[in-house]
């Protein structure tokens, strides 16, 4: 492949909630060839209105170009373009690690040092919550693995703009 | 008063002031056909559904109206997706209503059962299934609303069959709820100084207009303020007929216009392409910058700077880089140039705009287009050039596509908006013919005729019936040259000479077809029977198919070779 100026960019998108309105956004992405990293999707506090956070790359035309084919969406009420304003973002991971007599205490450890959850025990294996940036969610992916992960599951990532001072 | 959703829907066509519907029927959609009578809606009963679509795209194109179809479930939803996806690349405003099967049964493969939606998602500018049938009035106006706002396009409203069964009170909504759908009309008034003050300075300044010059109905704004700034101006194969490329010279004669330079691209006119490669300015409004236009993006217009105006924002600095973008209605646009000019306008334009105007019409007398006239055989150039001189500058021209639409773009000259219709963006064989019979639906005493391929005219030649059984009196040029001929163009200049797939030996009599349908059937087969034939055909109050059987393995030129800059065109026979 030749070299490309590709970054990443998370998007926010609101949207009204109708049928439809998930298969018009993805098919937006495959039918115009734009990659999707991640995606969630949620209702938000306002009745009919879900807000979906893509993580997507690309250089900046395409950029430029995914943002502005998100607006055209009928059902789109507004596209949040986070490469132009500060954000916070978080995901969370569900992770089943191994956890058997000699590697608990480890696994404990490092539940504790990045305020991870256990929220299912079992014989051998432990299930943990952990929450966090992307960075902090590839760190303790980094270090479980050495113990054996069984299984991931993650959220992608949801974010928001941060409320101006 | 409760109504049932088959008379709900009449209701609300009648609202939208729908005079004409073209379709087709089938189990799905029986209960709507069964109170159609009942209503004072025209419906034109096509042969094949995909002709539905183009003739409602043509008679949205023609008139500015929104067209409609109805079609059943399944495979005469399918059938429509051509039509769909023609009108969407072309911004047509259209609404599409298919019949779906009950809603209990939605998923379950049932007979008939097909996901439209799914499937012309791509392809709609929004669609709707309609799942309740207190949603059906709203879906219809809203659906009514988007396909004529903004950029113009086609609109899906799926219709379960026990939707339009069911009964509920109707009132037809005042207003629509899009809170996301809000497009921009007013262009920005700094941006649009900002192009202005880059014309004002220009030498060399271009105008490339499109189909949004007809679409907001802009050619009048246009025209003037081309003329105001003394630039020349080239349309795109949509936008003919935006400004015109005649003008009365005084004596009643019609002569080409001073600064029109014809259509750009890959069968542009040379002085067009040239201009654009030579331009310091280029205005373009209402274009999309198809690849078809620019030939190789990174030598188009190299010393341009661009001033792009354009309702959908998507368009703009997609294909090329945009150094003014001006989002907003071109119309809208365009009259605030021309209030900016008239408030300031250039001094000494006629003086300072020579050189450049004097350029361009070295241009074009040293490579005008041409062709090489026979004696001997029909030059298909020829006959459109005649045609053009028979049926005049009101008469509604429809095309295939191939050879001919290209020849039609390049020899009728088209002076007025609406009066070529065309498929430019995707291209679709077999929609030329169907689009003049819903051009003449709108317009029943103009002249329509479709220039068609011996090729193109077989994708939708069914639609003889529909013309002859509505008293739909469409005239036809069928430009006979015995091939699929842009292909065997490029075969011959880029593929070695291998004719695979090309030749269209062995089609019908053409003449008896249009006999066997009921229509009257007319050839000329040498030169000097081009125009009687012509005459003759135009003259007869029913449809009529003129068949030219022409020079076979006449090309079109100029053209700029796959991957090459503008002005790399090939202008005559290597
Ligand atoms: C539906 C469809 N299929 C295939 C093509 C590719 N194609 C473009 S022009 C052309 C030939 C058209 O032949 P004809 O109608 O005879 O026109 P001519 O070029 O000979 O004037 C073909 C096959 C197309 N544009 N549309
Ligand atoms: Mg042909």
């Amino acid at each position: 492949m030749i070299v490309t100026n590709d970054k990443r960019y998370t998007i926010g998108i609101l949207v009204q909630n109708v049928p439809g309105v998930l298969a018009r956004i993805v098919g937006l992405f495959s039918g115009r060839g734009y990659n999707i990293e991640t995606v969630t999707a949620a209702e938000t506090n306002e009745k009919g209105l879900t807000r979906l956070t893509i993580v997507t790359s690309g250089d900046e035309r395409v950029l430029s170009q995914i943002v502005k084919q998100l607006n055209k969406l009928v059902n789109v009420i507004k596209v949040f373009d986070f490469s132009e304003t500060e954000f916070v973002d978080r995901e969370m991971a569900l992770i089943k690690v191994r956890a058997e007599q000699q590697t608990r205490a480890e696994v404990l450890r490092i539940v504790d040092i990045f305020r991870a959850k256990v929220v299912d025990v079992s014989p051998h294996f432990y299930t943990l919550e952990v929450t966090g940036n992307e960075g902090k969610l590839a760190a303790i992916v980094e270090l479980l693995d050495q113990i054996g992960i069984a299984e991931i599951a993650r959220t992608g990532k949801a974010a928001l703009a941060r409320s101006k001072k | 008063m409760k109504l049932k959703g088959a008379q709900i829907f009449f209701e609300c066509l009648k609202k939208e002031g729908v005079e004409v519907v073209f379709g087709f029927p089938g189990g799905a959609v029986l209960d709507i056909y069964h109170e159609m009578a009942a209503h004072n809606i025209r419906h034109i009963l096509v042969r094949h559904e995909q002709g539905a679509a183009h003739m409602a795209d043509g008679y949205a194109r023609a008139s500015g109206r929104v067209g409609v179809c109805l079609v059943t479930s399944g495979p005469g939803a399918t059938n429509t997706v051509t039509g769909i996806a023609t009108a969407y690349m072309d911004s047509v405003p259209m609404v599409v209503f298919t019949g779906q099967v009950p809603t209990p049964l939605i998923g379950d493969d049932a007979f008939q059962e097909v996901d439209i939606m799914g499937i012309t998602r791509p392809c709609t500018k929004h669609s709707y299934l309609v799942r309740d049938v207190k949603d059906l009035a709203p879906a219809i106006k809203e659906a009514f609303y988007l396909a004529r706002t903004g950029r113009p396009g086609p609109i899906l409203v799926d219709l379960p069959k026990d939707v339009i069964q069911a009964q509920t009170d109707f009132k037809y909504p005042k207003k629509v709820d899009l809170p996301g759908y809000r497009p921009t009309v007013e262009a920005h008034a700094g941006q649009v100084r900002k192009a202005c003050e880059l014309l004002a300075k220009a030498k060399s300044p271009v105008i490339f207009a499109g189909g949004g010059i007809i679409i907001s109905e802009a050619s009048e704004e246009l025209t003037r303020f081309a003329r105001l700034i003394q630039a020349p101006v080239t349309c795109s194969l949509l936008g003919l007929g935006g400004y015109p490329a005649t003008t009365d010279s005084g004596d009643g004669q019609r002569r080409p216009d001073p600064l029109w330079l014809g259509m750009p691209g890959m069968h542009g006119a040379y002085q067009a392409n040239m201009a654009i490669s030579h331009a310091d300015v280029i205005f373009a409004i209402g274009v999309r910058f198809d690849d078809r236009v620019t030939g190789k993006i990174s030598t188009f217009a190299p010393k341009a700077k661009i001033v792009h105006v354009d309702i959908d924002p998507t368009s703009i600095s997609k294909n090329v880089e945009v150094d003014v973008p001006i989002v907003g209605d071109c119309r809208n646009a365009l009259e605030q140039c021309l209030e900016f000019f008239e408030k300031a306008p250039i001094e000494g334009i006629s003086e300072a705009r020579t050189p450049w105007l004097d350029q361009v019409a070295r241009w074009k007398k040293d490579h005008p287009l041409t062709y090489c006239p026979s004696e001997e055989l029909i030059k298909p150039q020829f006959v459109i050039e005649k045609l053009h001189e028979i049926a005049g500058r009101d008469a509604i021209i429809t095309t295939e596509v191939g050879q001919h639409q290209m020849w039609t773009a390049q020899f009728y000259q088209f002076d007025r908006p609406r009066t070529l219709l065309t498929s430019g963006g995707l291209g679709t064989m077999g929609y030329g013919f169907p689009a003049a019979i819903g051009a003449q639906v709108a317009f029943p005493d103009k002249l329509v005729i479709d220039i068609a391929g011996d090729g193109s005219i077989q994708m939708n030649i069914q639609e003889l019936c529909t013309a002859v059984c509505n008293n739909i009196p469409v005239k036809v040029v069928i430009i006979n040259n015995t091939y699929l001929g842009l292909p065997r163009q490029w075969q011959e200049l880029f593929y070695e000479k291998n004719y695979t797939g090309s030749c269209m030996e062995g089609s019908p009599d053409f003449v008896k077809l249009a006999e066997a349908y009921g229509a009257v059937g007319l050839r000329a087969e040498r030169p000097e029977q081009v125009e009687s034939v012509l005459r003759q055909g135009l003259a007869i109050q029913g449809p009529v198919f003129m068949e030219f059987m022409v020079a076979t393995e006449e090309n079109v030129y100029p053209i700029v070779p796959p991957g090459k800059s503008l002005t790399e065109m090939l202008l005559t026979q290597l």
